[in-house]
């Protein structure tokens, strides 16, 4: 187990910068997950972790050594791919004993490793099979157990769950966070699914066109989004947006799309007539009297709640209720959002007021 | 009213008889099998059938030979020529197939790296593959002629020689110079095959087994050659069996001369049958060959046929 230091890193391919000076501090044994939308640079920082490209500028270190012109393999580190990079040549066994084999190690020891992983994630039975006749949540526990007996410094996953289907993925995902609070071996995951992030992480990293959004527990982010990328990436369904003017006289509030008036709790200082976005949550709506005027449009219910697409101000927003409301398309009702909790972004930057 | 509606009947009953006869899947499909059956027969069983018969006849040319059973392989079986032959075909199917794998592997080990000017380079290697074998054959002709031979120049000028290699005058050297010349025919069908084999591979098998810790050689020991082997099986089945029936080259380069040194199996069935006139001994030679090509394609089947893994199915 190690800490692992990324140090303002920068990777180019040619001319072509794909990060611009990223810093992660990752602590001994956390579990951080690296999130954001494809072509961020999160795979590429991921593969620079485990040397398979190199850097271009900036540090990395596993523990106290540098790693920046360390092969991969001198790294101490086991990496989980995404489409599990299993040897189809050699059973399960043999898959999970290569690295040791080729570290000389004796059949017995191998063996006793092999067998204790096996049993960390119940592969005993497949241990003679091949990859080919193997499920896909079986190899991916294959992959991972390839990565438990080496006993590394570091875990680095690469999108290991998107090739398997929706159930799967969820208990995977439960697995993989049961099997990091067993060993506790610092993790570096990366995703594009900010609900596997949100569930496992015990750090996010929203990484956007090369550069760290931000960085923070899972609520942290949840409840204080630096800028309107991250507020907009984390959480299902998505922050709604509105843009407008704060208007202070006497009591703060929000104007929105054709006039519409939203609360605030109190308005940054000297904000009035200032250019905002209002941000709120599908789950920060309540039905009330006070409420804005909104026009249904959809219903989706999904048994535990319930996600209702409105026009509010003519702009199309959704609200998620755990009550069962009796909607209709064309309903009109008062929606009101939840004044201590919602987001104030400064339009031109984005950034979080 | 019976006499006009019998043959009406008799048509509707013919003719539905036809559309069912289309309409069944079993006819349907013998039908569309018919014509490569016929090209099947005609050019493949036929000529086989026909060769087995000639192979037990006396048949000369513009003569109806007569069936003599197994007396062509009794007296070839006495025939030194023949057994020189044989020795001959399996010294040249050996030595070429194992040189043309080992530089065919080379090959399509290098231009499966990221190499400058790589499609050039692939482009260059398929070259020899591309010139008519005739062709290729008489420049190697010339290339091992006994007085204008560029090796033998080269060398002289280079002061490491003081006179000409007798390439094709001596059996030995002959023997070495066809092989030379089927190897440098034959590598870029080894080299292309197993380069689409090496393509196959994905990357991120060699990625994990170097995060695994393995070396080049490990690598290549390791994935590379067990992932390549059903394709390296393939290759060698077809390049064992087309340098074991070769022609064209020895019969360009040397005629499977000097003294026969050179005679394949193959060659010396066309001397014995077409130049000599004998068809029924040169069928009966290129009999004598099939145990030959069978026991290579058993070989190659059964030494590196599909492994276990690559086996789909659960069980």
């Amino acid at each position: 187990m190690s800490s692992v230091q990324i140090r303002d890193v920068r990777k180019s391919f040619g001319n072509f910068e794909v990060l611009h000076g990223v810093t992660i501090p990752i602590e001994d044994g956390q579990f951080v997950v690296l999130v954001g939308p494809s072509g961020c640079g999160k795979s590429t920082l991921l593969r620079m972790l485990a040397g398979l490209e190199n850097i271009t500028s900036g540090t990395i270190s596993i523990g106290d050594r540098v790693v920046n012109n360390v092969q991969p393999k001198e790294r101490d580190i086991a990496m989980v791919f995404q489409n599990y990079a299993l040897y189809p040549h050699m059973t399960v066994a043999e898959n999970m004993g290569f690295s040791l084999k080729l570290r000389n190690a004796g059949s017995d020891e191998i063996n006793k490793r092999v067998k204790r992983a096996a049993e960390i994630l119940a592969l005993s039975p497949l241990l003679d099979r091949y990859p080919r006749q193997l499920s896909g949540g079986q190899r991916q526990r294959v992959a991972m157990g390839r990565a438990i007996v080496r006993d590394p410094q570091v875990f680095l996953f690469d999108e290991p769950l998107s090739n398997l289907d929706a159930k799967l993925r969820v208990a995977m995902r439960t697995e993989i966070k049961e099997l990091h609070q067993r060993l506790k071996t610092t993790t570096v995951y990366v995703t594009h699914d900010q609900i596997e992030a949100m569930t496992m992480a015990d750090k996010i990293v929203v990484m956007h066109d090369g550069i760290v959004e931000q960085m923070g527990t899972p609520l942290e982010l949840y409840d204080k989004p630096d800028n309107q990328f991250v507020a907009g990436f984390i959480g299902s369904p998505a922050m709604n947006f509105l843009k407008g003017h704060v208007r202070v006289n006497g009591v703060a509030t929000f104007e929105g799309p054709n006039g519409v008036k939203l609360p605030l709790k109190n308005a940054p200082a000297a904000s009035d007539g200032k250019p905002v976005v209002y941000g709120v949550r599908p789950e920060h709506f309540t039905i009330a009297d006070d409420g804005a005027d909104a026009e249904i449009v959809v219903v989706e219910p999904t048994g535990s709640e319930t996600q209702v697409f409105a026009k509010l101000g003519g702009e199309q927003v959704v609200a998620v209720f755990r009550e069962r409301h009796q909607f209709n398309p064309g309903d009109k009702v008062k929606l009101k959002p939840d004044p201590d909790v919602i987001h104030l972004f400064d339009e031109a930057t984005g950034k979080r007021l | 009213m019976a006499v006009i509606a019998e043959p009406v009947t008799a048509q509707a009953r013919r003719s539905s008889l036809w559309i069912r006869a289309f309409e069944s899947r079993n006819f349907l499909g013998a039908m569309f099998m018919v014509p490569a059956i016929a090209i099947l027969i005609l050019f493949l069983a036929y000529p086989l059938a026909l060769g087995f018969w000639l192979g037990m006849t006396d048949t000369k040319i513009g003569g109806v030979g007569r069936f003599i059973g197994f007396q062509n392989f009794v007296s070839l079986s006495k025939d030194s020529v023949f057994w020189l032959s044989v020795f001959n075909t399996i010294f040249y199917t050996v030595f070429a197939s194992i040189v043309k794998f080992a530089i065919g592997l080379y090959l399509a080990l290098l231009l499966n790296e990221r190499l400058p000017f790589k499609s050039m380079v692939r482009a260059i290697v398929l070259l020899p593959f591309v010139v008519p074998t005739v062709l290729s054959a008489i420049a190697f002709w010339w290339i091992y002629d006994s007085q204008f031979s560029i090796i033998s120049w080269v060398l002289i000028k280079a002061g490491l020689l003081t006179h000409y290699i007798d390439f094709l005058g001596d059996p030995w050297n002959a023997r070495w110079s066809v092989v030379l010349a089927n190897i440098w025919r034959g590598v870029p069908f080894v080299a292309i095959t197993l380069l689409a084999g090496l393509q196959t591979i994905s990357p991120s098998l060699y990625e994990a087994a170097n995060l695994d810790g393995a070396t080049n050689m490990q690598r290549f020991r390791h994935i590379t050659l067990p992932m390549l082997s059903p394709i390296i099986a393939v290759v060698m089945t077809f390049s064992v069996l087309m340098t074991f029936t070769d022609f064209q080259l020895i019969y360009t380069i040397t005629r499977g001369g000097p003294i026969n040194a050179t005679h394949l199996m193959a060659t010396l069935s066309f001397q014995r049958a077409i130049t000599g006139g004998n068809l029924g001994e040169g069928a009966a030679i290129s009999n004598a060959m099939i145990p030959f090509l069978v026991a290579a394609i058993l070989l190659s089947f059964f030494g590196l046929q599909r492994s276990r893994w690559q086996q789909g199915g659960r069980d």
